[in-house]
């Protein structure tokens, strides 16, 4: 279990990146001698499998990527919006990953960012089989939504893993997020004459509370 | 008032024009589409038994369903909102609402991610407790399902055996937790309640039994030369296909990718089981709706073995703090292969005792895209069979 | 003398009169006959609105057979319908379909509110999209209260209501 940052959530972002970065500054020292002392190591010992597909990412991408936590069959990628096409193409093709399991939105008021979080898994190689790749984007957050218009953007993942498309639909409802390239950018769940901002926002109050 | 989107009723009502491009901004159903005249639309549900609590917009030509454009969210109940304003044990109750006849299998990836949070390691006997409760309840939500798909296809004895049957597990849970359907079973640190006084001995007899009656489903439905001439290869969805759209739990493996969560990222003690789990090549409606049913078989005998290896005494809980928070900012994704397939819990922490962001991946939601490519081409008559053979319960889909 | 009074004005009171002598006569009897009719043909429509259908549909099974009563027998179209089970939560989406399925059904029609949702909106009553009760938008009759309700609740509510209907006034609903 990695714990980012032990202040909660009102740290904004600049804050959290630093102790992030540090990750993969520790990463290369345990990584030489993992299979000496199991035991003892356990609590600094990063698992290698998940380990090597993270190193696979950062040496592809270089500083484009941020390595957001590696723990067991769990591999934490932070992209920012404009490269996230282009990893989610190499996690398809290099990496053999092939199907989306989950995308849900986080929304970060105090960073002004709604972050998008991809949970993607392999059903066709087997050693991938325990993985989930997470896979975090983050849009731009606007006080006073339009939804659709407004500059709360992010390159649609629809063309590399199809199966995003509902998955897209929902977020766009929720949180606002249009999905550029989506050909298909309806109300999914909400009701039809939906007027009020989108309901999964932190500044979306429901009643009594 | 904008470009592209409206946002609300206001821009979209007022003017509802056949041609203009900007109609098709419209949520579905309401945008009036200028089609062939050869080409009906045909609104079915939410009022129909053949869709449950969704419509399903089908355009067919003759008898052939040309488009299909699934409109869910009926009963979208806001859960993961609400679950930001509770604390991590009152949404215990919560969270097993969208399938309360697979209670314990949702609340599983919840109750894993909460322990993952707090650091808590569950007593062993715990274990088995849990996992024998979730395979009862998978065979519970088979089996209703599979009442339905009886009814579905006008197939009244297959409506009456199963919700028959059903009864026993039902007892038996109720006898282990105290509820019909709700169990709320599952809390982080354990289970509830220890078993009763002898379960085991009734649990292994009923089990038995159970499993004795639905083998006998073979001879007045699997073999039934009606159904089979209704579900064999229509609706296929081949390897590729089953693949690309990401589809999980009975309608993958009936297209022969061999992936249960339980075998593939075995949780509390599926790793000890002997677990097969049923692969079929064909990928039809056939094939996807025969899977669940040997799963249950395969779940009666995990049931067995756990009750063998289960310790027989010893703590089913430990003691929580009142009010668990977890330790500063944390993520946690757990999934669990629930009766419709992998089902995932996502949990933002941010160290209070509510959860920041709690996201339920649910099994009926992914299936869900698979459905207007099944319908394509398929006559309208096998409608019912290929989606409810999809293994979807819209109540979960929507959340 | 009684041709002038049975000038075309005073015609509809002489008949409307003698309505209610008959009525009077044969009111009580005929009005019992016709709620006899109605108690023992209680179709429910079949809409599904969230999670209580699974108990609604335990109520027809072997073990419960809701069915022995002539009552829920979940079938055919919404115009030979004379109830409707509201099996829980109505959502802002689902609210309007659900008065519209109502407004097609021929009268006399008759409401159950089964499940905390549909009383009160239950464990969703903060929720952004849920009604708090469909008593806005439906007369219900009778309330099932339960999450879910047990099949045996249901079937007790559904005796109770056609405990109610004996009592109604027959004529008034037609
Ligand atoms: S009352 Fe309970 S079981 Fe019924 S619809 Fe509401 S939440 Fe579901």
């Amino acid at each position: 279990m990695s714990s980012d940052s032990a202040k909660p959530t009102t740290d904004s972002k600049p804050e959290e990146k630093p102790t992030t970065d540090s990750k993969p500054e520790e990463k290369p020292t345990t990584d030489s001698k993992p299979v000496v002392k199991k035991p003892e190591e356990k609590k600094v010992e990063l698992p290698a499998f998940e380990k090597s597909i993270s190193d696979k990412i950062v040496e592809k991408f270089g500083d484009k990527v941020e390595v957001a936590f590696v723990k067991k069959d769990r591999v934490g990628i932070n992209v920012s919006r404009e490269n996230v096409h282009d990893v989610a193409e190499f996690i398809r093709d290099g990496l053999n990953y092939d199907h989306v399991e989950s995308v849900s939105g986080v929304d970060y008021p105090q960073d002004n960012e709604i972050a998008v979080v991809y949970h993607i898994g392999s059903y066709s190689d087997p050693s991938l089989a325990r993985q989930l790749l997470v896979l975090s984007t983050r849009a731009q957050r606007e006080e006073n939504p339009i939804p659709g218009s407004d500059a709360t953007r992010l390159p649609t993942l629809r063309d590399i893993f199809y199966s995003v498309e509902f998955h897209e639909r929902e977020i766009f409802e929720m949180f606002g997020v249009y999905f550029e390239g989506h050909p298909d950018n309806r109300r999914l769940l909400l009701p039809e004459d939906w007027a009020d901002i989108p309901p999964l926002r932190k500044d979306f109050a429901i009643k009594g509370r | 008032m904008t470009t592209e989107l409206p946002t609300d009723i206001k821009s979209t009502s007022s003017e509802i024009q056949i041609d203009k491009p900007s109609s098709k901004w419209l949520p579905p159903g309401l945008a009036l589409q200028k089609v062939d005249e050869k080409i009906m639309t045909l609104n079915v549900g939410p009022q129909h038994p053949g869709s449950g609590h969704m419509r399903l917009i089908v355009q067919i030509d003759g008898d052939y369903i040309v488009a299909c454009d699934p409109d869910p969210g009926y009963v979208h109940r806001g859960e993961e909102k609400m679950a930001e304003y509770r604390n991590y044990i009152t949404n215990i109750p919560h969270l097993e609402r969208p399938v309360i006849h697979d209670s314990c299998n949702i609340l599983y990836p919840y109750v894993l991610g909460v322990e993952e949070l707090l650091g808590i390691e569950v007593p062993e006997r715990a274990k088995y407790v849990r996992v024998i409760a979730a395979e009862l309840n998978r065979c519970i939500y088979i089996m209703y399902w599979l009442a339905i798909y009886g009814i579905f296809l006008g197939h009244s004895t297959m409506f009456m055996w199963p919700t028959g049957d059903r009864e026993l597990l039902i007892d038996l849970m109720e006898k282990m937790t105290g509820a019909r359907v709700t169990h709320s079973h599952f809390i982080p640190g354990g289970v509830r309640n220890d078993l009763p006084a002898n379960f085991e001995e009734v649990c292994l007899r009923q089990v038995n039994y159970f499993e004795k009656r639905i083998k006998e489903y073979a001879a007045v439905f699997y073999d039934n030369p009606i159904l089979i001439a209704r579900t064999q290869d229509t609706g296929v969805l081949s390897r590729q296909d089953a693949i690309r759209l990401g589809v999980t739990g009975s309608v993958l493996r009936a297209s022969g990718i061999d992936y249960d969560v339980r075998k593939k990222e075995p949780y509390d003690v599926y790793d000890e089981l002997d677990i097969q789990s049923i692969v079929m090549t064909e990928g039809d409606a056939y094939a996807r709706s025969k899977i669940p049913w040997l799963d249950m078989m395969d779940s009666c005998n995990i049931i067995r073995q756990a009750l063998q290896k289960m310790p027989k005494s010893g703590s089913v809980r430990v003691k929580l703090k009142p009010n668990p928070k977890g330790k500063g900012f944390d993520t946690v994704y757990k999934r669990v292969e629930s009766g419709r397939g992998s089902l995932g819990c996502y949990i933002v922490s941010d160290g209070k005792p509510e959860p920041y962001r709690l996201k339920l991946s649910v099994p009926s939601f992914r299936n869900l895209i698979a459905l207007p490519y099944l319908l394509k081409g398929e006559k309208l008559g096998n409608m019912p069979s290929v989606y409810w053979s999809l293994n979807y319960w819209p109540v979960e889909a929507d959340r | 003398m009684l041709k002038d009074l049975l000038t075309p004005e005073t015609a509809n009171v002489f008949v409307g009169k003698l309505g209610d002598m008959l009525e009077k006569a044969i009111g009580k009897p005929l009005g019992y006959a016709i709620n006899w009719g109605r108690i023992w043909s209680l179709w429910p429509v079949h809409i599904e609105t969230a999670c209580c259908s699974v108990e609604f549909g335990a109520a027809s099974s072997p073990r419960y057979d809701v069915e022995r009563f002539g009552i829920i027998e979940a079938f055919g179209s919404l115009r030979q319908c004379d109830l409707i089970v509201v099996q829980g939560t109505i959502t802002r989406k689902m609210a309007p379909r659900l008065r519209l399925v109502y407004d097609q059904m021929p009268e006399p029609k008759y409401v159950i509110a089964m499940g905390a949702c549909a009383i009160t909106g239950g464990l969703y009553f903060d929720s952004y999209n849920v009604l708090p009760g469909i008593d806005g938008i439906l007369p219900v009759d009778v309330y099932v209260p339960g999450c879910p309700p047990r099949p045996e609740t249901l079937i007790q509510g559904c005796l109770l209501l056609q405990e109610k209907i004996k009592r109604m006034k027959a004529r008034t609903i037609v």
